[in-house]
C-alpha cells in the first residue's frame, strides 16, 4: 500500500474506531477489551510498517488539502521523533489496556473507559505526527479533553471531578496560549507546515515577535508538561484510575510539552533567551519537585512529583540546547516512559491488593507479593539511576552535559552541583518507596489482605522492567537505533559523536552518579528529622489557592452574565443600540472630515410636502402607538410616502415593490391587532422614557449625519458593468431586474430560500395555535358578527382574474420595464388574500391549492432547476441564456432562461404572503368557532 | 433633496429605535416597520440620488445606480418576511403566556 496512506490512516484509522469498546461492550469487558486492544495493535502495526523507511533515514509526508485559505491541511508527517513517540504511544497504550482489564473493577463494564482511551490515543498519534501545527494543535485540545473525561472517571468522586477540572483549565489554558504562539510562528515564518517552519529558525529567531512567540508556545508546552509553576495540576490527576495515570500522566500525554520542545527547538532555539527560560524552568522543577516527592505519603502522589521532576530533568536538557544535551532528552523520553509507567502500574498493583496508597500504612510487602516487589524495585533503581539500569545511562549524559557547559562559564560549578542534589533526592525518595512499601516492619491497619496479584495484571509490568534492563545493559544493540533517529529529528542536523556504553573509565559524571547516590542514601537515612521539619513548614496549598481563584473567576462571570444577560429585550436592545452609536461615533470622529461640497438635486415644494406627509406620519405614529388602529394608518402613510421617493429617485422597481409589500403590512398589521390585548399597557419610567429618548435621538442624529456624509462624499460604483452587460448578457433592459434574475442570481436564490424558511417556520408556530377572539375592540364595541359584507364579496370577486392578469402582466414584462417576479408575486398575493378578506376563509381556502410546502418546493426547484440547468450545458451555476421568440398577435420578444427562474421567485413570494396572511386569518376563523362552539 | 432625505433617513431611525425599545410586542413590530425604511433609503440613496434616470436600457439616456436598487427591492420583501415571522411570534407568544410583553412575562 502507498505509505502515504498508511501514514494518514495511523490516526484515521484510530478516530474512526475509538467507539468500537462502547459498541461492543454489551458483549462483556472481554469483547471491549479486545477490541480496544486490536484497535491500538493495528495502530501499532501500521507504524511498524512504516519503521523501516524511517530507520533509513527517510522523513515522509502526507497531505490532503481540508482548508487550504487557513494554512490548515491534513497534513502528517513520520520521522525518528515520530516514529519513536508513535511506538511508545501504541507500545504502552496495549500494556495500560490489558492492565486496565485487571485493574478495574469486574463491575465496570470498560466500553466508556477504553473508548475514552482509544481517543485519547488516537489525539496522542495526532499530536506526534502531524505535519501542521494549525492540525497539530486540534490534536492537542483533543488530549486535554479526553485527559479530562479520563480523570474525571470515576466521576462519583469529588477529588475526580476537582483534579479533572484543574487539569482541563491549566491544560487548557496552555492551549490557548500555544495557539496564539502557533498563529504567531506561522506569520513569522509564512506557513504552518513544519517542514517551512524547522528551515526558517534563522527568519523566526531574528524577528521582532519571536520572544511573545517563544514565550506563549513555552506556555503551552509548560502548562502541559506540568513544568513550575504549572505543576500542580498533574498531582492532583492522580485521582484517575492507576492505567490512566500510568499512560497519561507518566508515559504519553505530559510528554507531549517535551515533545514540543523537541519539535520545535530547531526553530526556536539557540537563543539566550531559549537557553534561560527553558533550562532555568526545568532546573527548578527539577529541584523543587525532586524534594517535595520526598515528602509525600501517598504512593502515586510521590510518583508524580517524581514524574514532575524528571520532566523537569527533559526540559533541562532541551534547554541547555547542545547537540549531545538534546539526544540525552529525547533518551531520557524513552527510559522514563519505560520505568515510571512500571512503577504506576506497580503502585495500582499495590493499592488494588492493599486499599490504600499511604506508605505510612502500607509495609513490608516483600513478603506479600515478592515478585512484584522485585520487579517494583529493579524500575525504581532506574527512576534512582542506578547502573545496570536504563535510567542510569540518561542520567549519565545528563550530568555529562551539565559539566563545563558553555553558558555557564564563569560559576562552570553552579550546574553540576544543582545535577548532584537533584540526583541525589531522586535517590533518596526512590530509597523511600522502595523500603517504605517493601520491608521496613509490618502493614499497619490495611483495609484487605494483599497478596500477588492475578498473573496477566503482572504481565505488563514484568515487560516494561525487562526492557529497563535490557536497555540498561544492552544499549547498542536495544534502543541505539531508535534513539538516533529521534535524535536526529529533534535536532534536525547530523548527530553529535556519542557512545551509548555502561562504562565511560572513571569519569566526573561518574563521580556526580556515586556522590547522588552515597548523599541519597544519606538524606534517607535522615528522613525522622527532616520529616519534622517538613511538617512545621506553613503548608502550601497550590489546589486551595487554584479553587479560591476559581471560583472568583467564576463568581465574576456569574456576575457579568446576570448584568448582561437579565432575561429583558429592552435591555439587550439598549445595550446594543448604545453599543453601536458608541462605535459609530468613533468611526464617525476619528474618519476624514468630508469636505466634499454637497450634490444638490433640486428639491421642489412637493418634496417639501412629502417629508412633511412622512414627519407627521412617523412621528405621529410613534407618539400615538398606543392607538393602535391610528398608529397602523400612520405608519402606513409613511410607507407610502417611501415609495413615492423612489418613485421620485429612479427606482419604479422599488415602488413598485414598497407599494404592494405596503398593502401586505397593513393587512398583516390588522390581523395581528385583532388579537392582541386591547388593554393599556402601563407607561415607562421617566428614567426609562430619558433612557430612550436620549438612545433614538442620538441614532437618528447619527444617521442623518451619517447619511449625509456620504451623500458628500466622491461617487464610485461598480454599476457600470451591469448598465454594460445588461442587454448584451442578461437579455434584458431593467436593469435591476437583470442584476436580481441574472447577474446576482445566486444571492437572490438565497433570499427566496429565507423567505420560504419564514413560511415554514410561521406554520409551524400557526399551527394548533389557539387564541380567544376578543369580544369588543378597544373602544369597547362589540366586534360585528356580519363577516363579509355581501357587496365588498360581490365587488371583490370579478375583480381576481383582473388583477391576476395585471400581475402575469407585471411579470411578463419584468424583464425589460418595471416589475418581475417579486413585484408580480407580491400583487398576486396581494389579489388572493383580498379574496380571503371579502369572501371569508370558507369561501377562499376552498378554492386554493393546500400544499404550501409542495408550493414551496416547487418555486425553489424552479429557481435552483434552472441554475444547474447550466451544468448540462457545461457551463457554471445560474448561467443563463436568452434568444428572440415572436409569438402571434404578441409579436417578437426576447426569451431569457432567467424567466424560469424569475417564476420561481414569483411562486415563493405567493406561497410566503398567502401562508402568513391566510394562516393569521385561519386563526381567528379558528378563535370564532371556539366563541362560538362556547 | 439631499439634505431631506438625511432628515427623513433621521427621523424614520429615531421613531424606529424608540419604538423597538418598547415593552409591548406591537409598537416593535411598529418600529421594525420604520426602522427598515429607514434602512432602506439609506442603502438606495448609497447609489446617490438621481432624477429622472431610471436604470432601464434606453437609447442616450443616463442612468441611476441599479445596484443598491437590487439590493433594497430583496431587502423590502425580505423585510416583510421578517415582520410577519415575527407578528406571529407576537401571537404565539401571547398563546403561550397570556401577554403582549416583549419578555413574554406580565410584569409592567
Amino acid at each position: 500500500m502507498n505509505s502515504n496512506l498508511l501514514l494518514l490512516a495511523i490516526p484515521g484509522m484510530a478516530f474512526a474506531t475509538f467507539l468500537l469498546p462502547l459498541l461492543l461492550q454489551r458483549f462483556g469487558r472481554v469483547a471491549a477489551t479486545v477490541a480496544a486492544a486490536a484497535v491500538i495493535g493495528t495502530c501499532l502495526a501500521l507504524v511498524l510498517r512504516l519503521a523501516p523507511a524511517v530507520f533509513a533515514g527517510e522523513t515522509q509526508v502526507a497531505r490532503v488539502h481540508w482548508l487550504p485559505t487557513y494554512g490548515l491541511d491534513l497534513g502528517l508527517r513520520m520521522d525518528g521523533l515520530g516514529l519513536l513517540f508513535s511506538l511508545l504511544i501504541c507500545g504502552i497504550g496495549l500494556l495500560v489496556v490489558l492492565y486496565a482489564f485487571y485493574y478495574l473493577p469486574g463491575s465496570d463494564r470498560m466500553g466508556r473507559f477504553y473508548s475514552i482511551l482509544l481517543l485519547f490515543m488516537a489525539a496522542m498519534l495526532g499530536v506526534v505526527l502531524s505535519e501542521n501545527l494549525l492540525l497539530l494543535l486540534v490534536f492537542w485540545e483533543i488530549t486535554s479533553l479526553s485527559s479530562f473525561l479520563l480523570v474525571a472517571y470515576s466521576h462519583d468522586k469529588y477529588e475526580s471531578r476537582i483534579g479533572a477540572r484543574m487539569a482541563l483549565a491549566v491544560t487548557g489554558g496552555g492551549g490557548l496560549a500555544l495557539l496564539a504562539g502557533i498563529l504567531l510562528l506561522g506569520h513569522i515564518a509564512g506557513s504552518y507546515e513544519l517542514s517551512v517552519i524547522l528551515a526558517a529558525g534563522d527568519q523566526i529567531r531574528a524577528h521582532a515577535l519571536y520572544i511573545p512567540t517563544l514565550i506563549l508556545i513555552l506556555l503551552g508546552a509548560f502548562t502541559k508538561s506540568a513544568q513550575f509553576p504549572f505543576h500542580f495540576w498533574l498531582p492532583n490527576a492522580m485521582s484517575a484510575p492507576t492505567p490512566v495515570s500510568a499512560y497519561l500522566h507518566s508515559a504519553t500525554m505530559v510528554k507531549a510539552g517535551v515533545f514540543l520542545l523537541a519539535r520545535l527547538h530547531p526553530a526556536l532555539g539557540g537563543t539566550d533567551a531559549w537557553f534561560w527560560l527553558v533550562s532555568g524552568t526545568g532546573a527548578v522543577t527539577l529541584v523543587y519537585s525532586a524534594a517535595t516527592a520526598l515528602f509525600r505519603h501517598d504512593i502515586k502522589g510521590l510518583l508524580a512529583y517524581s514524574t514532575i521532576s524528571h520532566l523537569g530533568l527533559i526540559t533541562l536538557l532541551f534547554g541547555l540546547d547542545t547537540p549531545l544535551s538534546i539526544v540525552a532528552g529525547v533518551f531520557h523520553i524513552i527510559n522514563h516512559a519505560i520505568f515510571k509507567a512500571s512503577l504506576f502500574m506497580a503502585a495500582g498493583v499495590i493499592d488494588h491488593e492493599c486499599g490504600t496508597r499511604d506508605m505510612r500504612r502500607v509495609n513490608g510487602m516483600f513478603k506479600r507479593m515478592p515478585i512484584t516487589a522485585a520487579l517494583a524495585i529493579i524500575a525504581a533503581g532506574s527512576m534512582a539511576g542506578v547502573p545496570l539500569l536504563n535510567g542510569f545511562l540518561s542520567k549519565e549524559m545528563f550530568f555529562a552535559e551539565t559539566v563545563g557547559h558553555p553558558q555557564f562559564e564563569a560559576v562552570s560549578w553552579l550546574l553540576p552541583l544543582v545535577a548532584t542534589i537533584a540526583g541525589m533526592l531522586a535517590v533518596a525518595y526512590s530509597l523511600r518507596f522502595v523500603h517504605d512499601v517493601f520491608f521496613n516492619g509490618e502493614p499497619i491497619d490495611l483495609p484487605r489482605q494483599p497478596h500477588e496479584p492475578p498473573r496477566w495484571m503482572r504481565a505488563p509490568i514484568e515487560l516494561l522492567v525487562l526492557l529497563c534492563l535490557l536497555v540498561g545493559v544492552f544499549p547498542g544493540w536495544t534502543v541505539a537505533p531508535l534513539l538516533d533517529v529521534a535524535a536526529a529529528a529533534a535536532l534536525q542536523a547530523p548527530l553529535p559523536e556519542f557512545e551509548l556504553a555502561l562504562w565511560h573509565g572513571f569519569n566526573r559524571p561518574l563521580m556526580m552518579s556515586l556522590l547522588a547516590l552515597a548523599g541519597g542514601v544519606f538524606i534517607y537515612a535522615m528522613r525522622g528529622p527532616l520529616f519534622a521539619w517538613q511538617e512545621q513548614l506553613p503548608p502550601l496549598r497550590p489546589r486551595t489557592a487554584f479553587e479560591r481563584g476559581y471560583r472568583l473567576l467564576a463568581g465574576a462571570a456569574r456576575r457579568l452574565v446576570a448584568l448582561l444577560d437579565n432575561g429583558s429585550l429592552q435591555r439587550y436592545n439598549a445595550l446594543l443600540f448604545s453599543f453601536i452609536l458608541v462605535l459609530g461615533s468613533w468611526a464617525f470622529f476619528s474618519g476624514p472630515a468630508a469636505t466634499v461640497r454637497l450634490p444638490s438635486q433640486p428639491a421642489g415644494e412637493a418634496a417639501y410636502l412629502a417629508l412633511f406627509a412622512l414627519l407627521v406620519g412617523s412621528m405621529g405614529g410613534t407618539l400615538l402607538y398606543r392607538k393602535r388602529l391610528l398608529a397602523v394608518i400612520l405608519v402606513g402613510i409613511v410607507g407610502l410616502i417611501v415609495a413615492l421617493i423612489f418613485v421620485r429617485l429612479s427606482a419604479p422597481d422599488l415602488a413598485l415593490t414598497q407599494l404592494a409589500v405596503e398593502t401586505g403590512t397593513i393587512i398583516l398589521m390588522l390581523l395581528v391587532l385583532y388579537f392582541l390585548p386591547v388593554r393599556e399597557a402601563p407607561r415607562s419610567s421617566a428614567s426609562r422614557l430619558t433612557r430612550d429618548l436620549l438612545l433614538a435621538m442620538f441614532a437618528g442624529g447619527g444617521m442623518a449625519l451619517i447619511t449625509l456624509q456620504m451623500l458628500a462624499a466622491p461617487f464610485a460604483t461598480i454599476s457600470g458593468f451591469y448598465l454594460r452587460e445588461a442587454v448584451p448578457g442578461g437579455g434584458g433592459t431593467n436593469v435591476v431586474n437583470v442584476i436580481l434574475v441574472d447577474f446576482r442570481g445566486f444571492d437572490t436564490l438565497g433570499e427566496i430560500t429565507v423567505l420560504a424558511l419564514v413560511a415554514l417556520a410561521s406554520h409551524a408556530l400557526l399551527d394548533r395555535l389557539i387564541l380567544t377572539a376578543p369580544r369588543l375592540d378597544s373602544d369597547g364595541r362589540p366586534w360585528s358578527s356580519e363577516a363579509h359584507p355581501l357587496f365588498l364579496a360581490m365587488m371583490m370577486r370579478p375583480l381576481l382574474p383582473l388583477s391576476l392578469t395585471i400581475s402575469v402582466y407585471i411579470f411578463l414584462r419584468g424583464h425589460n420595464v418595471p416589475g418581475g417576479g417579486f413585484v408580480a408575486g407580491l400583487i398576486t398575493s396581494v389579489a388572493l388574500v383580498v379574496q380571503y378578506l371579502a369572501n371569508g376563509n370558507v369561501f377562499a381556502q376552498r378554492r386554493m391549492p393546500r400544499n404550501s410546502a409542495g408550493l414551496l418546493s416547487l418555486g425553489l426547484l424552479l429557481a435552483s432547476g434552472v441554475g444547474m440547468a447550466s451544468w448540462l450545458f457545461e457551463r457554471p451555476f445560474l448561467t443563463t441564456a436568452h434568444g428572440h421568440v415572436s409569438l402571434p398577435l404578441i409579436g417578437e420578444f426576447e426569451l431569457a432562461s432567467a424567466m424560469i427562474f424569475d417564476l420561481g421567485v414569483y411562486v415563493v413570494v405567493v406561497t410566503v404572503v398567502v401562508t402568513v396572511l391566510s394562516g393569521l386569518g385561519r386563526l381567528s376563523a379558528r378563535a370564532h368557532n371556539q366563541e362560538a362552539g362556547n | 433633496m439631499e439634505v431631506l432625505l438625511s432628515i427623513a433617513i433621521g427621523v424614520l431611525t429615531a421613531c424606529g429605535v424608540f419604538l423597538i425599545l418598547r415593552s409591548r410586542t406591537f409598537p416593535v413590530l411598529l418600529g421594525l416597520t420604520l426602522l427598515s425604511y429607514a434602512v432602506n433609503l439609506f442603502l438606495f440613496a448609497s447609489g446617490r440620488l438621481r432624477i429622472d434616470a431610471p436604470p432601464l436600457i434606453r437609447a442616450g439616456a443616463s442612468y441611476a445606480d441599479p445596484l443598491p436598487q437590487a439590493l433594497v427591492l430583496t431587502a423590502i420583501v425580505i423585510g416583510f418576511g421578517m415582520t410577519a415571522y415575527l407578528a406571529i411570534l407576537a401571537l404565539r407568544a401571547l398563546s403561550e403566556s397570556g401577554a403582549d410583553h416583549v419578555d413574554a412575562h406580565k410584569g409592567p
